[in-house]
């Protein structure tokens, strides 16, 4: 669907370029909007922004917890306890209500980059606890002293021994970073809060709500995001688990022979 | 009479993923009895297989491990069981515990860490046996404890409370509490200092004495052999390399890999050079052919590369498995 | 350097250890004052042996400056390790004092193959200028444990046997060419024939290398095998050292007799002595916090005079003794309770 939307007869930001309010047929297989928008065509751009949302928040929240659990978990002392308390400081934020207010700042600004990054920034700090206390139990192991007396510096142990027992945390979390991301872009639009001329799966809803749709009789108009998303967030999820296991050292052990 | 009877078991562990399939020959072919009132031992190098025989003789066959073939039959004072036939059911309610029990090396995994090690008998005898009388539980369980010379205050104390000594002689306590009729020690007490392995192997060779029942000691600790087992077995690469009295192992072993051995065990007080066996342990997922042992063995014949060699008895209660002995040739 | 200079050089070591909650809670003295020393000019192996839970591993960790003693010096080649500050420093250190690890599947990554941590060695401690150099060090120190590089290359650890893998952390510890190694355990792990062949091992870097050896371990069969002196632990204390062959052919503290008796003989005609009932200590904790000699509560041959105060060290034969029995006072004492 999403290199669909490059090849888009239509483009989305205009309305009005087909009849509205039409129901799914075989010229228009989602149905028209009442903006005179055809809904196929207009959510192949919605999930290619929503995903765009959901992974660059996934990077950018799974680089700060990468690098902030590995530090702590290996550096230890105080640098531990200031990196921990700056993240549980991003644990207890009320964040809905913060975003409702940087989104009323930013308003002008408040673009899908902008956005992301900002969940990037908020989305980081459980994970980070995570891979920290996983830095933890790596650290008292034999393996760890191995590495030291064998003259590598704290760099190279935490990228050559830690991280790759890091990493599928790391990917069974960002599954859930990019669902929350995307649930989170879903709200904000529902509410009116985002940029809401770029079509995304949660403008689409704000639209649909808008115009009434469901009183109006234009159900597909509300369906058809909904099951859109459904579907996206089962396959997100299959591919996931499955990346997942081929990444796991426990499942590539018992692969090689463990 | 026999408490056990094994012939001819065969048990491969078997794992496929993503398309490779592996086979580890862990348990080879390997038949044995075992006696009532009997301290049996099973020695032999790290991944042999030992783990692997115990778990199918106590009915734990779980994915991977798989019984190809063979028969495990028991037989408890006339109600017969076989191990590879019987329903879970029947052998959570009337066979483990009460008629085998097991210790493992680590104890912790019997005890619960976060309950009063008299919480944990009272777990297992309610399951078991169940307790209509809480006083007389207790009396019981003190009487057990007190007669295996136990202090009674560990009852009360919690598992990480205990040091590791104590804690696994608590753990064989708690494996004894039905009297069963044959007790399996897989490696109790490879992790211990000598001190504190002594005063566990004393506890189970008490027992032994005092209940009359089967102990099967599982080690790859040679001297632990020679000072605790009435009988044993030497298996080499998934099979009985060797069986016989546990003198008889030491002071004539028959089988080249035996005799290696007893050999390289240091003594104190004896300082000349043991060598230690070249090559390397046989690999289980693709094991040598013949005798499983000829690429390490210093009389190797040709007969032994393509052979599988029988287990064959050359005297009174000495089997042994290897081209250089025949049955009739002793 | 002079020849009577000392490689290793242990001065009255002491390491507490604080036990209990934040509050409250008291210390555990896991190493309790204890001495001894290793000559430049002469490689040695050297036992550390004593019960579980008697201090060896954190004496080691001491040595290896992997933890600051509360009291007294580490003096290694005449220098006081505790003022090592900087990295290059530190890694002059490591180049020299290298650790081998208890269990041989812990010691590697099982997620990275074993020569990454050869040719890091090789590396890190410049001991070869090129890859080609670095492989021809590696696989030097390979086939001084009996390996090659080819048989090691590319494989993970699980794919190496316990033997294997323990001789590849042997190899690990040569390539720097240390003078001294600090082996913990190194063959609890393993079984009987593997086990002859790291200790094999050993013996040969003493013999053909001149790599001195602190090999820790409550295996006292291969103790005596191997090792040139022994000094035998006591929850925290030396209780006994000397020439391996005088210790334990006549061992003199009652603690070490114990142990020597608890050592199984491979040997089923023999099984009277071992099988004689023993008193198994009372919990770690608090033999540790026992005033006196620590042994006082399962020592045969107890007197009053031993749970009053330390014993003091005694000179018998070639042996150090830590014990009433064979000290003036003590004998005094005996010879008071007599009549
Ligand atoms: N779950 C499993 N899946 C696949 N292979 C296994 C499994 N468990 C054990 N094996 C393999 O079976 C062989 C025998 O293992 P087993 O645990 O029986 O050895 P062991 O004689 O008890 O060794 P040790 O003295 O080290 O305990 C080994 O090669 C081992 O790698
Ligand atoms: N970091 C620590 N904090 C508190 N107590 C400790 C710590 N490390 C060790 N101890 C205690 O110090 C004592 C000595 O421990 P150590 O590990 O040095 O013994 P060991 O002789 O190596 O024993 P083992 O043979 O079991 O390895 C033990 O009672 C242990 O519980
Ligand atoms: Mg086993
Ligand atoms: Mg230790």
């Amino acid at each position: 669907m999403i290199f669909l939307s490059y090849d888009s007869p239509y483009d989305p930001s205009k309305s009005f370029v087909v009849p509205w309010d039409l129901p799914p047929s075989w010229e228009h297989p989602f149905g028209t909007t009442s903006r005179g928008q055809d809904l196929f065509w207009w959510l192949t751009f919605a999930v290619r922004n929503s995903l765009y949302v959901g992974v660059v928040t996934a990077i950018i929240s799974r680089v700060i917890s990468i690098l902030v659990g590995l530090t702590a978990g290996y550096r230890g002392g105080w640098i531990d306890r200031v990196l921990m308390a700056i993240s549980d400081t991003f644990v207890v934020l009320p964040l809905l209500p913060i975003l409702i207010l940087l989104s009323f700042l930013l308003r002008e600004s408040m673009n899908l980059l902008n956005l992301a990054i900002i969940l990037g920034l908020f989305g980081w700090s459980f994970d980070a606890r995570l891979i920290r206390s996983q830095v933890l139990s790596l650290r008292e192991r034999s393996f760890t002293r191995t590495a030291v007396y064998s003259g590598t510096n704290s760099f190279w142990i935490t990228i050559h021994e830690h991280l790759p027992f890091v990493l599928p945390i790391v990917f069974a979390t960002t599954l859930n970073n990019l669902l929350w991301s995307m649930g989170m872009e879903v709200t904000l639009s529902v509410l009116g809060l985002s940029d809401l001329s770029t079509p995304t799966l949660g403008t689409a809803l704000f639209w649909a709500n808008q115009h009434g749709a469901l009183v109006a009789g234009v159900w597909w108009w509300i369906t058809a995001p909904a099951l859109v998303t459904a579907v996206l967030f089962l396959g997100l999820y299959l591919l996931f688990t499955s990346i997942n296991e081929y990444i796991d050292p426990r499942t590539r052990l018992r692969l090689i022979g463990g | 009479m026999t408490l056990l009877s094994v012939r001819n078991l065969r048990a491969y562990y078997q794992t496929e993923a993503y398309g490779i399939s592996r086979t580890v020959q862990a348990v080879d072919g390997i038949s044995f009895d075992l006696f009532p009132n009997e301290i049996y031992g099973v020695a032999g190098e790290s991944s042999c297989g030992k783990t692997t025989l115990i778990k199918v003789i106590s009915g734990n066959i779980k994915h991977p491990l798989k019984v190809l073939e063979g028969s495990v039959i028991y037989n408890f004072n006339g109600y017969q069981v076989d191990m590879l036939q019987i329903s879970e059911d029947e052998l959570r309610r009337n066979v483990r515990w009460k008629q085998i029990s097991y210790v493992m090396q680590g104890s912790m995994s019997v005890l619960n860490p976060v309950r009063k090690v008299i919480k944990t008998f009272e777990d297992i005898v309610r399951t078991h046996e169940g307790i209509t009388d809480k006083k007389k539980f207790l009396e019981q369980t003190r009487a057990h404890i007190n007669r295996l010379g136990l202090p009674t205050d560990v009852l009360n104390a919690y598992p990480h409370q205990l040091s590791g000594g104590m804690r696994q002689r608590v753990a064989i306590a708690l494996a004894t509490v039905f009297q069963p009729a044959l007790i399996i020690a897989d490696e109790p007490t490879t992790a211990l200092d000598v001190v504190v392995q002594r005063g566990v192997l004393h506890m189970i060779k008490d027992i032994q004495a005092m209940s009359k029942n089967t102990v099967l000691l599982v080690t790859h600790d040679m001297a632990v052999h020679a000072n605790v087992t009435d009988r044993m077995m030497i298996m080499y690469a998934g099979r009985i390399a060797e069986e016989a009295p546990t003198e008889s192992i030491f002071n004539a072993p028959l089988h080249p890999y035996t005799q290696h051995l007893i050999n390289s065990l240091p003594m104190i007080g004896e300082k000349t050079t043991r060598t230690s066996l070249g090559g390397s342990p046989p690999n289980l997922a693709n094991p040598p052919g013949g005798c499983r042992f000829h690429p390490r063995c210093p009389h190797v014949m040709d007969e032994c590369r393509t052979v599988v060699p029988d287990l064959v008895t050359v005297k009174e209660r000495h089997r042994v498995a290897c081209h250089l002995f025949k049955e009739d040739s002793v | 350097m002079s020849t009577s200079e000392k490689l290793l050089d242990v001065q009255h070591v002491t390491v507490k250890f604080h036990i209990g909650g934040l509050l409250g809670g008291t210390f555990l003295t896991a190493v309790n004052d204890v001495s001894f020393s290793l000559e430049s000019n002469k490689p040695e192996i050297f036992t550390l042996a004593g019960e579980s839970g008697s201090g060896k591993t954190t004496l080691s960790r001491v040595l290896l400056r992997d933890l600051e003693p509360t009291a007294g010096r580490v003096l290694f080649e005449g220098r006081d390790v505790s003022t090592i500050r900087k990295r290059s420093e530190f890694i002059e250190f490591m180049k020299k004092v290298q650790p081998v690890f208890q269990n041989p599947f812990e010691t590697f990554s099982p997620l990275r193959r074993v020569e990454a941590y050869l040719f890091d060695t090789a590396n890190n401690f410049k001991m070869a200028s090129n890859d080609r150099d670095a492989a021809r060090v590696v696989d030097d120190a390979l086939r001084n444990v009996g390996l090659s590089l080819d048989e090691v290359r590319q494989r993970y650890p699980h794919e190496l046997s316990g033997g294997q893998i323990q001789r590849v952390s042997v190899a690990r510890a040569l390539i720097s060419q240390p003078r001294l190694i600090l082996a913990d355990e190194p063959v609890s792990m393993v079984d009987a024939s593997l086990r002859m062949e790291i200790v094999n091992l050993f013996r040969k870097l003493r013999d053909e290398k001149g790599v001195s050896v602190l090999y820790i371990t409550h295996d006292l069969a291969t103790a005596y095998y191997i090792s040139d002196r022994i000094a035998i632990m006591l929850r925290g204390y030396i209780v006994e050292m000397g020439p391996v062959e005088d210790v334990l052919e006549r061992p003199a503290h009652p603690y070490t007799q114990l142990l020597k008796e608890s050592v199984p003989e491979p040997a089923p005609q023999k099984r009277e002595t071992w099988a004689r009932h023993i008193e198994l200590g009372a919990t770690e904790v608090k033999e540790y916090g026992r005033i006196g000699c620590k042994f006082a509560g399962r020592c045969p041959k107890v007197m009053d005079i031993c749970r009053e105060a330390d014993p003091p060290n005694v000179q018998v034969g070639q042996q150090m003794v830590k014990c009433y029995l064979y000290s003036e006072r003590g004998e005094k004492a005996a010879a008071e309770a007599q009549p």
